[in-house]
């Protein structure tokens, strides 16, 4: 038989009192300490998804979030339809060729991926908000607090995944912490945790783009060649001025089947060219006026 | 579980869930496991990680076919046709692993030159008695010698039964080794399957040939010395009137590669909830006493305690020891009232008389022979098949009481269920009293739960339940309490059961028993002085030992010491065995007949495959499993025949299979299934197309049917019922609902019943998803919402084309996720040996639109 499951260090647990915390409990969960100063992040291997939904019930079950009850939507087995206030993370299922009897090896034909917030490097909505309600943690997360949030609502649109949402309920904007709160306790975030087969994987953001790359490789070599990192430096999702996503993604289709952007990019990198040609404008305008203004002198 | 216990010896799976990293190729069928096992698919998706093939063969495409790497659609109830043809791809084509299947199972054992097949005898096996509607297995038998079922139940209907066992104490079963004997099982098991042939099995399941013998192959390719394969399977093989036959072929199947008893190799029976595995171990079946003893029967000789451990001890094999067992579980019952005078308590336990399991319960519950019914931690209105016979059940009680953690569906049949909707019966008219007794969660009280692999996993009570609440164990001590003292000063014969039960668990100062007592005394302990056993191996059949589940024994070993709440598994340079972890019965062992794990010298298989070898030097079996064979039984043992000898003695150093009596594994069965001694293809109860094995013998012979009004079936081909109904678990629900659909953040995720519909139908009845559909079958109508979808598709059998519809059965009108009951179309029908239903193949009608409301309920 094969070798054991466990993580060397939960020995260490198995003969103390049961009932005692475990410090660093990530280390033995996820194979990671949490310390800050570092990036955390998560790599989402669609390839091992099986669409159970376990990573939406912990999210809201940890996060205390309600239920948004829209009612049975028809589109496959996806009846949260979107990431939102009250979903921070949302399964999306695509029927794709499910008459197939050979596939290629993991998930295929009927995709299912568990959709999150990105946590950007540099984060739009980050740069979008005027109060400094969203900030970047000392796990180099994205997070937002509603106590200074004021509503105005600019994270919303200047977020290009779709991600951050004003509840309707305080008028504020939510979206997923990489549970903040957990990672201070040096505990996984609920979603990676609870997924079964692993498809949700967190840990420091580097090692998880190695381990990522090496999947891709494997991958191939067992015969799915339609295998690519979303989000990875240099990769499709890291585009318009983001250098990459602290939640990246292995896909097997292109982007927009997994309703992500193909090139999604920051709203303020437009904000330079459109600063000078507003004062190209202006300065235009000043000359032409001085000129009319000579004109009938 | 009867399949894997005939065939194998004891009804459970035989390897451990982890153990399935370690397979080659893992094959799932009658299961959706990545939808409802989902943790333990994760060790098939280890197993694929490290270049496992993935198979999944299933009348629908989920999101377990989505991880596959093979996908065989097939129509429900196809099963056998399906796993008939790959055994026959092995057998013609000399592909099974024949240095493994040879030694280890009956192959070369000769059977009696009186036994005719289904293929000789127009669709039967011989000893049909068409009038009984029931076989006699007197033709199944060896040459010569009567071998004991190794099922719960030893005893077999046949003349000078015990006498004719006797047989295996003189001398080993007849056999053939080189297989050339006419009657040897061999011949008899490659004529039988012979016809199921490529093209008859595209005809009977639907599956193409050219996918069909792609998973022959497969599954051929990862068998014999270095590689392994295992089967997942779950209710969609049990739920059929022929569900222990599909298990069967499978078993048989993995008998013939050798994938039993090895690692990453065996069949892993999953199961539906927490505990369904320890609840029969426990013996919630009625004809089961706790550790797969039979429950006396009136009508079969266990009238004293002599005559029934006469005829319920098996002469060899491990089942030897039954007296020890059976005896000991009367001290563990009744204490000090169990005396030599009332035959140590047997004279006390109740007799069955027949078929008592849920199906004729319902149907005497709707005759009004039941007047009171206990609902524990179920919901029939829900999970029942044929729910408005069930409703009608619970309208003729006198008292109900359904202990849940909500209100449930069945405690509210009175006031919302189809009797009232349907307008046949008013709330006022129905006198059922109804008492809703408030039940705990499992973090709300301590115990154990004995998972899939037979583990046992002790629980904590971590949080008190809010309210009145009470554990299950708290409501049934304080209810045998009660009882006892109700008849306390009754003199009357009857009342002597109950007045003797030993019934002394210490409580609380809330009144809750102690947990751990309770397995303390499954564990087993001395009497009178109530100390723990270390294992089985100690219990005794002269009532100086009591023991509460024999099977069960050493999960208690000493004062203080429960290994169920052991948690210590293995570092990443562990064996992976992971003893340490929890109690797996019996005795501990993880992967069941592991002596077959090494050759019959004694060596591994092949250093790849390695758990079990013997070790000359230290005079015993080592393996990083515990043992499931004697410990220093050679291999070359062989039994002294001069001395008759009994038990585990009569059984040669090569015969891994302990439980069965003659030692190796029952591709043929000879006596313990009623429906015959190897699986043949018989259609479901209701199907749309003949048996085109046998036209005229369409279902399962011997299947269990109750004729009732309320219980019309629709017979085959009926051209009202054309399509092919399938009903189905979805991850987001727990069956009945109950936990479920009362928690927002999970009936959010499935809010509403739907059906799943294959395109080209919805094209043809101009349906989209989201509309109102009604289905219809003889016993009701349902409405329900369309999901139009690729992953159900249209089967060609033969000139028809025949589509399949899929319903999850989880809905009703109580909680947050609501939508009509699926049970209300399916039927009151049951396969002969366990009574199962029938409800993952039957055919049905379909039409765009609601149903009218009689009654006014909405």
């Amino acid at each position: 038989m094969a070798g054991g499951l466990a993580h060397p260090r939960t020995l260490e647990y198995t003969d103390r009192d049961p009932q005692g915390p475990v410090p660093q409990e990530a280390e033995l969960t996820a194979g990671h300490r949490v310390e800050s100063g570092r990036s955390y992040g998560f790599f989402t291997d669609t390839t091992l998804c099986i669409g159970c939904k376990a990573c939406e019930v912990a999210c809201k079950e940890w996060n205390n979030l309600p239920a948004d009850q829209p009612g049975l939507t028809g589109q496959s087995y996806d009846n949260t339809g979107r990431l939102g206030a009250h979903s921070w993370r949302h399964v999306t299922f695509l029927e794709r060729g499910a008459r197939a009897t050979s596939m290629p090896p993991f998930q295929s034909n009927w995709l299912m991926m568990s959709d999150v917030c990105k946590h950007c490097d540099p984060a739009p909505c980050l740069e979008a908000c005027p109060t400094g309600a969203l900030f970047r943690t000392e796990f180099d997360t994205v997070v937002v607090q509603q106590d200074i949030c004021n509503g105005c609502g600019y994270c919303v649109p200047a977020c290009p995944f779709g991600v951050v949402e004003l509840a309707k309920e305080d008028g504020k904007a939510h979206k997923c912490t990489l549970c903040y709160d957990r990672l201070k306790g040096g505990l996984e975030p609920a979603c990676a945790k609870s997924c079964p087969t692993d498809s949700i994987q967190f840990g420091p953001v580097e090692a998880l783009q190695q381990r990522a790359a090496a999947r891709v490789e494997e991958l191939e070599a067992q015969g799915q060649t339609a295998a690519y990192l979303y989000g990875t430096p240099g990769g499709p999702g890291a585009t318009g001025g983001i250098r990459r996503l602290n939640a990246f993604f292995l896909l097997t289709d292109r982007p927009e089947r997994y309703n992500l952007p193909p090139a999604p990019s920051r709203p303020s990198r437009n904000a330079r060219p459109s600063f000078l040609a507003g004062l190209a404008t202006m300065a235009g305008l000043a000359v032409a006026a001085a000129l009319i203004g000579v004109g009938r002198r | 579980m009867p399949s894997l216990g005939a065939t194998f010896g004891r009804g459970a799976a035989t390897l451990p869930q982890w153990d399935l990293a370690n397979s080659d190729c893992v094959l799932v069928m009658g299961s959706n496991m990545a939808e409802n096992h989902p943790i333990a698919f994760r060790f098939v998706m280890q197993a694929k990680q490290r270049g496992a093939t993935v198979i999944h063969a299933d009348p629908r495409f989920t999101r377990t076919s989505a991880m596959a790497d093979i996908y065989a659609p097939l129509r429900a109830g196809s099963d056998i046709a399906f796993l008939g043809g790959i055994i026959n791809h092995l057998l013609q084509n000399d592909l099974w692993f024949r240095e493994f299947a040879l030694p280890y199972t009956n192959l070369s054992t000769i059977v009696g030159e009186d036994y005719r097949g289904p293929g000789e005898l127009g669709g039967y096996f011989s000893g049909w008695n068409a009038e009984g509607r029931r076989y006699s297995p007197e033709s199944w038998q060896y040459d010569g010698v009567v071998v004991p079922s190794s099922l719960a139940e030893g005893y077999v209907e046949i003349e000078g039964f015990a006498e004719a066992t006797r047989r295996l104490h003189e001398g080993p079963t007849p056999k053939d080794p080189t297989l050339q004997h006419p009657s040897c099982v061999y011949q008899i098991l490659k004529r039988h399957f012979a016809r199921y042939t490529p093209e008859m099995v595209e005809q009977v399941t639907g599956c193409p040939r050219e996918v069909f013998l792609k998973v022959a192959d497969a599954m051929a390719r990862n068998s014999g010395r270095e590689r392994t394969g295992a089967i997942c399977y779950a209710v969609g093989w049990n739920h059929h009137t022929k569900g222990a036959q599909i298990i069967r072929t499978g078993a048989i199947l993995q008998a013939l590669l050798g994938n039993v008893g090895r690692p990453g190799a065996g069949l892993l029976a999953l199961r539906g909830h927490t505990s369904i595995q320890g609840s029969t171990d426990i013996a919630t079946l009625y004809d089961l006493l706790p550790g797969y003893l039979p429950q006396p029967h009136a009508f079969r000789p266990h009238h004293t305690l002599e005559d029934y451990l006469k005829v319920e001890t098996s002469p060899t094999g491990w089942w030897n020891n039954f007296p020890k067992y059976y005896v000991s579980l009367l001290r563990a019952f009744y204490g000090a009232q169990a005396t030599p005078e009332n035959g140590r308590g047997h004279d006390l336990l109740p007799r069955i008389v027949g078929d008592h399991s849920q199906l004729p319960l319902t149907v005497a519950m709707a005759n009004g022979v039941i007047k009171g019914l206990f609902v524990m931690g179920q919901n029939p209105v829900v999970g029942g098949s044929n729910s408005k016979l069930v409703q009608r059940g619970l309208a003729q009680l006198d008292w109900l009481v359904v202990r849940d953690i909500a209100e449930t569906d069945t405690a509210t049949f009175w006031r919302d269920g189809h009797l009232v909707r349907d307008g046949e019966m008013r709330p006022e008219d129905i006198g059922t009293e109804v008492f809703l007794m408030p039940g705990s969660l499992s973090g709300e009280k301590a115990g154990s739960f004995t998972n899939t692999h037979r583990l046992l996993q002790w629980h904590d009570k971590v949080v008190a339940g809010p309210g009145d609440s009470r554990s299950e164990l708290w409501f049934t001590y304080h209810l045998g309490r009660r009882l006892q003292e109700l008849y306390r000063a009754s003199t009357r014969e009857e009342d002597a059961p109950i007045r003797s039960l030993l019934w002394d668990y210490p409580v609380d100062e809330e009144g809750e028993p102690d947990a751990e007592a309770v397995l303390r005394e499954i564990n087993g302990y001395t009497w009178p002085e109530r100390e723990q056993l270390a294992s089985f191996n100690d219990l005794k059949s002269d009532g100086s030992t009591a023991c509460g589940c024999w099977i069960y024994g050493g999960v208690f070993p000493q004062p203080g010491r429960n290994l169920a709440r052991a948690r210590k598994p293995d570092g990443p340079e562990g064996p992976g065995t992971h003893l340490g972890w929890g109690f797996a019965w019996p005795d501990n062992r993880r992967t069941l007949n592991n002596r077959a794990s090494a050759d019959p010298e004694g060596r591994p298989w092949s250093e790849r495959k390695r758990l079990v070898w013997w070790d000359e030097t230290k005079g015993e079996w080592q393996s990083p499993d515990q043992i499931d064979f004697v410990k220093t039984k050679r291999p070359d043992y062989e039994p002294d025949w001069s001395k008759r000898p009994a038990g585990m003695d009569a059984l040669s150093g090569t015969q891994p299979f302990i439980m069965i009596p003659d030692g190796v594994a029952g591709i043929f069965v000879p006596s313990g299934l009623k429906d015959g001694p190897l699986p043949e293809h018989y259609e479901p109860t209701e199907t749309p197309v003949r048996n085109a094995f046998h036209p005229g013998v369409e279902g399962n012979p011997p299947a269990k049917r109750w004729a009732h009004d309320l219980n019309p079936i629709a017979a085959p081909g009926d051209p009202r019922y054309p399509h092919v109904l399938t009903t189905y678990r979805l991850t987001e629900h727990h069956s009945g609902g109950t936990p479920t659909r009362i928690v927002p953040t999970t009936a959010e995720l499935q809010p509403e019943g739907f059906c799943e519909i294959p395109t080209e139908l919805a094209r043809e009845l101009g349906l989209r998803s989201t509309d109102w559909v009604v289905l219809s079958t003889p016993r009701g109508e349902i409405e329900t919402r369309a999901l139009v979808t690729d992953r159900l598709r249209p089967f060609r059998l033969g000139e028809r084309r025949v589509f399949q519809l899929g319903l999850p059965w989880h809905y009703g009108w109580a909680g947050m996720a609501t939508g009509d009951v699926a049970n209300v179309l399916t039927a009151v029908v049951g396969d002969p040996n366990t009574g199962m239903h029938e409800n993952k193949a039957l055919t049905c009608a379909l039409r765009p639109g609601r149903l009218a409301r009689r009654g006014g309920q909405g």
